[in-house]
Formats: C-alpha cells, structure tokens, sequence
C-alpha cells in the first residue's frame, strides 16, 4: 500500500490481518529511509547488529527510547527541509525532546489528525473553546507540546475563544459570551487535562458558576500525573466537566510530541484507540519481552508519520495495558488500551537494553 | 473594493509583506505564515466574505494561488 493510500484509509478500518500486513512492509521502509539518511540511527543499529533488508514482524522492531530525542538531535532529512523543531519536556526540569519536522511528516501529521478528529465530531469545523491561555503559542521559536496541541487542534476551530487569560485566571466573562453566542450548537473545547483541571474546573467550582455547554465536546489530553496526588481519575475528572461546564461528551486522548498527530482519541466506552496510522505494543519492564494480554507494561508506539526523524518506533515512559483488539464495543477494530502511569523514576534507557534481537 | 483586491488585502494585513511579493507565496514560505499566521488568515477570510471554510479546504489553502481555488469553491468570485 502506497503513502497516498494509507493516509485515506478509515481511522478504524484495518483488522489485525490487514494491519499487521500493512505494518510489516511499511516499518521495513521506514526503517530502511532513517538507517540511510540518519547517520546516528544507522551507527544504533549497526551496533545492535540489526541485519540490513530484513522484514522483521512489528513485534521485533529495532525501538529507540524516547528519552533519546532529549539527548540527540536525530535527523533524516536535510537540514534545509526542517522547518520546526518541535520540543517537549513531559516533566518540568528535565530536558526537552527536539524533534524535526518537515513538509511531508507535518502535513502527514495534520491530516491524520483531521482524520481522526472528524471521525469524532464530524467534517464541519466547530466554534472552538481553548481552555488554556494564548500566551502559550506566542513565543513561536519554542515551540512548547502544548501550543504545539493548541495550534493542531485549532484547525477544527471556526471562532476561536482562550479561557484563560496571560496570567492563566479564567476569564469568566469571555467564556460566558462564548458559551452564549453558540449555546444549543456543537462546540469543541481542547485543553490539557491538568490545566483543565486547575484552571477551569476548579475555578468554576470556586465560584459556583455552572455553565451550560450541552452540545459541546470536551478533547483533552497530556496525562493525569500531576492529578494522581489530587486523586482524580477519569471518571471524577467527567463529573466536574458535566457539572461546572455543563459538558457531557469528554474524551481523553494519548499522544506525544515525538509522534504527533496519530493520538489515541478514547471512545465512547472510555477506551484508548489506535488508529490505522499508528500502533501499540506493550513490554515487560524487566526484559522488554511482549506482556500477556491483561499484562500491564511499558508503551511502544510505532507510527507510519514519521519520515523526517527515526521515531516510527518508540520504546515510551509510560505505562498502560492492552484491553482488546478488533472487538470494542463501540465498533472501532484496532487495539485499545489504557495508560496506567508513569516508569517510576523513568529510568529507561541506553538502545541496546531495549532492543530484542 | 472587488474580492480580489480585498482577497489580496488580507494578505498584505496578515503578513506585512509588499504587493510584489504575492504572486507566488507560499504557506511557510515566509516566517510570518507559519501555522499561527494561517489560522488568524483563515479566520480574515471567513469573515472577510462570510464563508466557512472546511478543515480539509484549510489544509489545501497552501499558496496565494491555491487559496483563489479554495474560494472559488466557496463561490467567491476573484
């Protein structure tokens, strides 16, 4: 299957078989293109002594731990090509990912995205409800996760409103006018889960007002770490969403800067799904060996987008468990999944201690 | 004002670029049309003429050009 093929297909078509197939061929051309044009990642393997040509099963991967990305600037394109480097650092204090993007991957990474979304809230852009500050996307040469999810997220937007404020205060008055001028419309609102928490939610609740988005569609994504101290978990984090804002349909997603786009958007029965476009495994903590179904362990995603930076498979810090495949009740075929938490201390690392020869 | 030079107008606004060099211009040719500088484009158009524009339209509006075709779609007459 060609490039132009596979980025048509249906967010949910591919059953195990077909995507398998799909999987065995285009990682094999993937890794091929990063091995030629990144002379790091050709040295990784080489040393690893990954064979040349070999058409390995996506479960024996060469993977590379994301953590790398905040070591080394890994590149497979000219650096003319490059047009944004996109940086992330999942904890504050630590050191930031660098990823490069050229025309191809972020256009890639943008239709994907457009095509998993509309799967969700259909072809129409909706009025669109930030709930984050715009000051995140205004210094534009760092390019933070989150103004990076902002502005990826804005192409579903038609009118755009920012919640919150420069100094991240809710401003109520512009939300209420908002929420107003299109009540009893579909409306999207984005924002990331911890912000949405504190800065919305909470300040709803502190000032008793209760808003009354009833056709709107809650995204949010970026993990539940910072709320696991505030034991909040998914379902308390709806309840408030329903309660305060008035909002009934809330979906979780996965994702991360080192594979944008491809984000494993929550179904409506509270499952994480992977698209056609990208995919998990999930690894014993203690040999990388393939966990048993039910098994929590350690994410590796692989992705078809990546042709810009050898990271089409990622060795994560996170930990999750494989729920099914093929048979959600919500009819999407594919695996879903759900993300448990963080590899204490996030101490994966070193290439040659994740490979599987 | 017709649509074109209204159409060639948002650009100038948006971009701060001189007339001479539209012809040609291309989405992320040139720093100020990155990703930021293409919603708040976007948003000019659909106001401008009173249209709305589709995700996938956005995503094909990618040159001074391209964007004319898009418009056509909308049946702005340039």
């Amino acid at each position: 299957m060609e490039r132009e093929e596979w980025l048509a297909l249906a967010p949910y078509g591919l059953d195990r078989g077909q995507k398998r197939a799909l999987y065995r061929s285009w990682m094999a051309r993937l890794t091929a293109h990063h091995r030629q044009c990144c002379p790091e990642y050709r040295r990784l393997l080489d040393a690893l002594g990954c064979p040349e040509d070999a058409l390995l099963e996506p479960e024996e991967l060469p993977m590379l731990p994301v953590s790398l990305f905040k070591q080394r600037r890994l590149c497979s394109v000219p650096a003319g090509e490059v047009f944004k480097t996109l940086t992330s650092s999942g904890t504050t204090g630590q050191q930031v990912s660098r990823i490069c993007l050229d025309a191809r991957t972020s256009a890639d990474q943008q239709a994907v995205l457009y095509r998993i979304m509309a799967d969700r809230i259909g072809r129409q852009r909706l009025p669109l409800l930030v709930l984050d500050s715009k000051k995140v996307l205004r210094d534009r040469a760092m390019f933070s996760a989150r103004g990076a999810g902002i502005l990826g997220f804005s192409i579903f937007g038609s009118r755009c409103c920012y919640a919150l404020d420069d100094e991240m205060r809710l401003d109520l008055a512009a939300v209420r006018e908002f929420a107003q001028k299109y009540a009893g419309r579909p409306m999207l609102l984005y924002g990331f889960t911890y912000i949405v928490w504190k800065q919305v939610l909470q300040a709803l609740a502190q000032r008793g007002e209760r808003l009354s988005i009833r056709e709107g569609v809650l995204i949010h994504g970026g993990g539940w770490k910072k709320l696991e101290n505030q034991a909040v978990g998914p379902a308390e984090f709806k309840a408030q969403a329903a309660r305060w804002l008035g909002v009934r349909q809330v979906y979780d997603y996965y994702g991360m800067a080192e594979q944008t786009g491809c984000i494993y958007l929550e179904c409506p029965c509270g499952h994480l799904h992977a698209s056609v476009w990208s995919d998990v495994l999930l690894r014993r903590p203690a040999d990388y060996g393939l966990c048993a179904p039910g098994e929590p362990g350690l994410i590796q995603v692989l992705s078809l987008l990546p042709w810009s930076y050898p990271g089409h498979s990622l060795l994560t810090e996170d930990m999750g468990v494989l729920l099914g495949e093929d048979d959600c009740p919500c009819g999407r075929k594919g695996k879903y999944f759900a993300v448990t938490g963080r590899v204490p201390q996030a101490e994966v690392r070193g290439c040659s201690d994740t490979y599987e020869g | 004002m017709t649509n074109l030079e209204k159409y060639d107008k948002l650009f100038l606004d948006a971009f701060r670029i001189p007339r001479e060099e539209l012809p040609g211009l291309k989405y992320r040719g040139i720093p100020a049309w990155d990703s930021v500088g293409h919603m708040d484009l976007m948003s000019a158009m659909e106001e401008a003429y009173g249209i709305s524009i589709s995700t996938p339209d956005l995503l094909s509006f990618s040159s001074y050009e391209a964007g004319k075709a898009v418009l056509e779609k909308y049946g702005v007459e340039l």
